[in-house]
């Protein structure tokens, strides 16, 4: 690496300063035969060799090596030094690389024989250190992240009119240090669109925008958004962002990428985002709902969340590498989700920069590691047989289902006995059947004509198959059973994937993270560098969720705080949102991160809460306009001296389309859907690889968070744009803009059929109205606000002249809605609103919250 | 038009945009008043290397399912010697099976290998038309991989790591670089066959940028997805639809100001020109009748050798990276009559490309690699009529052509079972630091931070193989 290539550089020139001291030329030529002294022998070594990563500028490990008492006390792997005890002194260990850690210096070269002996001797003496040659006052600085977060009073502002909250504050005294005006609040109709699509991912109806438009009250913008925080819609807009994070998908991955229900945990995450729930319950439930006492149907499902993770079933794979590739998933997306904190290094190695430590690591693979096995194979063929849960029927699909299970048995009886009366005729029918070959099939052939005595089980079977099978009697028993079983089948129960406590297993550290390469054991337990479990803590994963979720906890609040800022205005308060450690971006306003932390625990770790807090604040309501000062200024809009303005997320350039298109189907719960696709975008190699059956019905139009989660191949216009795999946990997904994103929504016939819809709304909603009435109609559906007086006359213009252009070529017309349903509209007409449609939905404008 | 003149200065508007997510081109339209200094940056322009390349572009192709080595390139008269005795117990210790069970037989190749051009590089009779172009070939023989099942194998082949997550070296190479040609993808995949169990991370940029992954060729229906017009809609009517698109787009842009209406503005543009360029490329009856022959592609028909022609379309255009994936060379069983097959399949197309892409002084800087998850076992897999091989993950062959990889060398040698390397074993990881190397990237300074760490294709390990370089 780039780094370590620098560093390399560093340390060389150091060594080459070094040698031309004296002090160091002596020792150099002769090792001192009588005791080693600090300054001269020692002191050199950790300056040339240690300090910079361990010293005043950074201290990784939490370790400094130019204090006498911080090595003493030590970092976070413990202390550093034991004067008398140099094989025991961790300081010593760490350069000769032992303890399955790597060997200190880091990415350089190993130190000297000459040197480590210096080394051990020095600690073998008693590790004399004169207080003069130790840095004074030397502290550890704890990185900003780890410490609890702090109710800072407001700043002081000038322009105090302009808070509405104290979100606010925060932001305008920052601006005002910087010389900058908030922008002005952002017209009406795009402030309802904004929060609309925000809030419930959906876009506010004309009529909708027509009434806050005529609403004076002063709390008229307040009270939509207590309506959208309570509306059913705002749960699959707000369970999107956080199935990304929990990596959810209807497949398992890998080879075949095999259909797995476990739908009902997205269900559970759009209700619980519907009802508020705390996120601190919200957590417990989904990392140890099975754990509680009397543990309900519902937190059972929430445990879905860490069953999650891919599983191979590929033939030939280990079923125990599979287990520990899942909880190693496990622990570090849990670590990306509450701590902000990417763990995944710490698998091989302590971390390299934030102070987490391979021991703590397993520690936490600890608190998982007494899951089962979720694959299962005969050595050829491998099935995933993960934990499930079957869901309860209602009272009336039970019914059904017990009066098909004892119709069932009452034939498979009938058929038992029908069977057993055939059997003994069987005997005399094969020595008939062996005088007259030429009657069989080439298979059953081959059979007679072997000897019963060498004949295999299942050409035994295959032989009592085809000579029962010849009685129409027995045939028609058979074909009975058979077709009451499919029955059967088709009202099975549907099943979800819950976590479950298997047998307990000792844990152990993996050397550089291989599963066949165990070290030393230890227990489940938390990083130490972050707050105590309580005492009493038992060992499971109850534990660790309420220490997620313990106010103590410097970093979930925080986290979580972040990302909703993030999914509002574009970017964390941190940016790096997935990591807040030392190698992550400081805060912009620190002080604000911390105010929101605090407040989202103290409402009860409400996040409805939290998104009023933002939506309500002037700073959310500022108009999204860009001056050229403040691009200049400020590209990014980190300061936000204006309102956000964003391409809206994949789904939601979906559902707002459909949305209006008047097409949306509110539907919620149940199984994956099927929207149209083009052919051919699932052909995988491997068994029993699902099929795509474009669903005909309602379920076309469902919102994209019930669409089915492929891994191998998402949905194809969610992948243009932006989708993520769902393989693994995604904290931040891009914002590209590419010319497949223009593809999409001009050609994919998924949305054409929605600019039909908008077209079809148009004429029949507006039927007696004008042609500028309708585009000013139709370009309201799509932006909320009104045209202005140019865009109205270039859409005049493109109506009038395609109008013409489908009325002389009226082919051209019918091909173009080919199998759209034109009732009684007139085809030039329909056709010539679908291209309409099909401009607006293009628009930036449409895609973007702006 | 001219009623939708911004009202701000176009310059002013850019002079804040610079590289990050979601700031592509911004087009024509806007950017050709510019200085070139003063060019927004566009993720996908062409980059200068870190150092003289010796390649400018490449062409993977990935046999999937991995086909077996010793019966093409790795001739060990010791594993026929022993066909059919009981597999010494040394090779069998700490080893993993997808399918073999107890103690395995050998079985030696039932193919003839010789010795072929100046170079001597053998090759058995199942390539006869790669064998033309023996003098073209560096093989490795010793490229190993740490995965053992086909998903996370190919995983490792393309990102250097055995799980979901992780760029593809396509994505980490249009990263580094960009792309000569700004009316089609940087990087293009074509498959034959079923999807590889890898699925689309196969071509993936996992923490990179979405603009870096690849873009699917399809061979039916639409090249690109989404890319033809709705029956009904003629060029000229899109015409008229994306430029009154682009008309209100440039009003809200004079109106709000936001430079990603002017990228999505020069989106839009190219979206338009990719509709007439991707087409024109896929028409192969504009080749001669005489390089179709050559190549056995049938303009129209879905093909490897169809896909193999295109490869030298699309590096003709500056296309960066091109991934042609063949399905079905996974030979559990019947490997003595399916792998002939496969083989006839891609053969002559091979050779044709190296010959081509030679003719028009294309080979110099373009990098052709055949490559794989892994090999197969020198163990027999089910009986002797139904013969097939097992996964190998210890030893198997690679060849590369052109590009400035040494023509004729061998780089490494094998047990004579063709098992363990003996000579110059090559990792994963090396093999990708000499594609990057080829390409003028240094694989230590191709990093991009993700979470606080600077990740490379070759994560912390990987050396440029020296011997392979011309």
């Amino acid at each position: 690496m780039t780094h370590s290539g620098l560093f390399r550089f560093a340390v060389c020139f150091g060594v080459a300063v070094l040698l031309t001291s004296p002090a160091h030329r002596l020792a150099a030529e002769a090792p001192s035969p009588d005791r080693v002294d600090f300054v001269r022998d020692i002191q050199p070594i950790l300056t040339a060799r240690c300090v910079s990563c361990h010293g005043s500028d950074e201290q990784e490990g939490s370790l400094r090596l130019d204090s006498r008492s911080i090595v003493l006390q030590g970092g976070v792997s413990g202390p550093a030094l034991l004067p008398g005890e140099p094989e025991q002194s961790l300081l010593l260990r760490r350069v000769l690389g032992l303890d399955d850690q790597e060997r200190m210096p880091l990415d350089d070269e190993p130190l000297a024989e000459r040197e480590i002996a210096l080394l051990r001797r020095w600690i073998a003496e008693g590790a004399a250190w004169p207080d003069a040659a130790s840095a004074a006052d030397a502290k550890i600085r704890a990185h900003w992240a780890y410490q609890p977060p702090r109710h800072a009073g407001l700043p002081q502002v000038k322009n105090a009119e302009w808070v509405r909250t104290p979100v606010d504050a925060f932001i305008l005294a920052r601006l005002e240090a910087e010389g900058l005006a908030p922008s002005p609040e952002v017209e009406r109709s795009r402030l309802l669109r904004r929060v609309y699509l925000d809030l419930i991912g959906l876009p506010p109806s004309v009529e909708e925008v027509e009434a806050f438009l005529a609403d004076d009250a002063p709390d008229a913008y307040e009270r939509v958004v207590e309506r959208l925080l309570a509306s059913p819609a705002y749960g699959p807009r707000w369970a999107r962002p956080w199935l990304d994070l929990a990596r959810y998908a209807d497949s398992n991955g890998y080879q075949a990428d095999q259909y797995r229900e476990v739908w009902p945990y997205r269900d559970w995450v759009i209700r619980a985002m519907n009802a508020d729930m705390p996120f601190t319950q919200f957590t417990v439930e989904q990392l140890a709902g099975d754990l509680l006492p009397e543990a309900t149907l519902e937190q059972k499902i929430a445990t879905g969340f860490h069953r999650l993770t891919t599983c191979n079933v590929e033939a030939g794979v280990d079923p125990e590498e599979n287990r520990v590739n899942q909880i190693i998933d496990r622990v570090n997306t849990t670590g990306m989700v509450w701590l902000g904190t990417s763990l995944e290094c710490a698998q091989c190695h302590n971390h390299k920069y934030d102070p987490f430590t391979q021991k703590d690591y397993y520690r936490l693979f600890a608190y998982f590691n007494n899951t089962p096995l979720e694959v299962k194979g005969d050595g050829v063929t491998y099935d995933f047989i993960g934990p499930m849960m079957d869901l309860p029927l209602a009272e009336a699909q039970k019914a059904a289902r017990l009066e098909l299970q004892s119709q069932r048995d009452a034939a498979q009886q009938e058929l038992d006995a029908a069977l057993a009366a055939r059997a003994p005729a069987q005997a005399e029918w094969e020595q008939q059947a062996a005088a007259n070959l030429a009657a069989l099939p080439a298979n059953i052939k081959r059979i007679v004509n072997l000897p019963p005595g060498k004949r295999n089980k299942k050409q035994q079977n295959d032989l009592t198959a085809y000579f029962v099978g010849l009685d129409p009697a027995i045939k028609a028993l058979k074909e009975h059973v058979a077709a009451l079983q499919k029955q059967l089948d088709a009202t099975q129960p549907p099943t979800t994937l819950v976590m479950i406590e298997d047998q307990p297993r000792q844990t152990h550290v993996l050397r550089r993270g291989e599963f066949l390469n165990p070290g030393e054991p230890v227990e489940p337990g938390v990083p130490l560098v972050l707050h105590d479990l309580p005492q009493d803590a038992p060992a499971n994963r109850l534990a660790l969720a309420h220490w997620l979720t313990d106010e103590n906890n410097p970093l979930t609040a925080r986290v979580v705080a972040n990302r909703a800022w993030a999914e509002m205005f574009g970017q964390g308060i941190v940016a790096t949102e997935e990591d807040f450690g030392s190698q992550g971006e400081p805060p912009t306003h620190p002080e604000l991160l911390d105010w929101l932390a605090v407040e989202f625990m103290r409402s009860g770790w409400s996040q409805k809460h939290l998104h009023r807090l933002i939506v309500t604040s002037s700073v959310y309501r500022q108009s999204s306009r860009v001056t050229p000062e403040l691009l200049e200024r400020d590209p990014y809009n980190k300061l936000l001296a204006r309102g956000p303005r964003l391409r809206l997320s994949a789904e939601m350039v979906r559902d707002n389309a459909l949305a209006i298109s008047g097409l949306l189907s509110e539907k919620q719960d149940g199984p994956p859907v099927y929207p149209p696709q083009p052919e051919g975008v699932w052909r995988h190699v491997g068994r029993n690889a699902p099929k795509w059956s474009t669903e005909t019905d309602d379920d076309r139009f469902r919102r994209g968070v019930y669409v089915f989660w492929r891994r191998s191949a998402p949905y194809p216009s969610f992948v243009n744009f932006d989708a993520p795999d769902r393989a693994a946990c995604v904290v931040q997904r891009a914002r590209t803009n590419t010319p497949l994103q223009a593809l999409t929504l001009l050609n994919d016939p998924a949305y054409l059929e929605m600019a039909a819809g908008l077209a079809r709304r148009v004429l029949t909603e507006r039927a007696g109205d004008n042609a500028p009435h309708k585009l000013d109609y139709a370009f309201r559906c799509c932006v909320a606000r009104a045209p202005t007086e140019q865009e109205l006359r270039h859409l005049q213009d493109v109506h009038d002249r395609e109008l013409s252009h489908f009325r002389a070529n009226p082919q051209s017309a019918k091909t173009l809605l080919g199998k759209t349903p034109v009732d009684d509209l007139d085809a030039a007409e329909f056709a010539t609103w679908l291209l309409i449609g099909n401009i607006l939905l293009n628009l930036d404008e449409t895609i973007t919250k702006g | 038009m001219s009623e939708f003149l911004p009202t701000l200065s176009r310059r002013a508007l850019l002079q804040g945009v610079s590289c990050g997510v979601g700031s592509l081109a911004l087009g024509s339209l806007l950017a050709q008043d510019l200085p070139a200094a003063n060019q927004p940056a566009n993720p996908l322009a062409a980059r200068p290397p870190h150092f003289a390349p010796k390649s400018k572009s490449v062409i993977f192709v990935h046999l999937v399912g991995a086909p077996s080595h010793l019966d093409l390139f790795e001739h060990k008269p010791a594993l026929n010697k022993h066909d059919g005795e009981l597999c010494p117990q040394e090779y069998l210790q700490g080893q993993r099976f997808a399918f073999l069970r107890g103690h395995p037989r050998l079985m030696g190749s039932k193919f003839q290998f010789q010795p072929r051009g100046q170079s001597g590089l053998v090759i058995s009779e199942l390539l006869p038309h790669l064998a033309t172009v023996a003098d073209d070939l560096t093989i490795i023989k010793t490229l190993h991989t740490e995965q053992f099942n086909h998903a996370p194998a190919q995983l490792f082949l393309h990102t250097g790591f055995g799980r979901f997550g992780r760029p593809t070296m396509g994505s980490w190479i249009t990263y580094g670089l960009g792309s000569e040609n700004q009316d089609l993808p940087a990087f293009v995949v074509m498959i034959t066959g079923a999807v590889a169990g890898g699925g689309n991370s196969l071509w993936g940029s996992g923490f990179l940028p979405t603009v870096h992954q690849g873009i699917e060729f399809r061979s039916g229906g639409d090249p690109v997805l989404f890319l033809s017009n709705p029956p009904g809609l003629s060029m000229t009517d899109r015409r008229r639809t994306v430029e009154s698109i682009n008309q209100l787009n440039q009003a809200q842009l004079a109106d709000v100001g936001d430079p990603e209406i002017a990228a999505r503005i020069s989106q839009y543009e190219m979206a338009f020109r990719m509709q007439t360029s991707a087409p024109e490329l896929m028409d192969l009856s504009q080749e001669s009748p005489h390089t179709l022959a050559a190549y056995g592609a049938e303009p129209g028909k879905g093909s490897f050798a169809n896909n193999c022609l295109l490869a030298r379309r699309l590096v003709e255009r500056g296309v960066r990276f091109v991934q042609l994936m063949d399905e079905g060379w996974d030979h559990h069983g019947s490997i003595n009559t399916a792998l002939p097959k496969k083989c006839r399949e891609v053969d002559q197309p091979l050779a044709a490309l190296i010959q081509d892409l030679k003719q028009r002084g294309l080979l110099d800087e373009t990098l052709v690699v055949w490559g794989s998850e892994f090999g197969r076992t020198p163990m027999l897999q089910s009986d002797r009529e139904q013969a097939g091989r097992d996964h190998h993950k210890d030893a198997y062959c690679v060849w590369m052509a052109g590009g400035g990889a040494k023509a004729g060398a061998t780089i490494g040698q094998t047990d004579e079972l063709g098992y363990y390397p003996t000579e110059d074993p090559v990792h994963v990881n090396d093999f990708h630091a000499t594609l990057l190397h080829l390409l003028g990237l240094d694989h230590e300074r191709l990093t991009y931070k993700f979470q606080g760490r600077n990740f490379r294709l070759t994560d912390v390990a990987g050396h440029v193989i020296q011997k392979a370089i011309a």
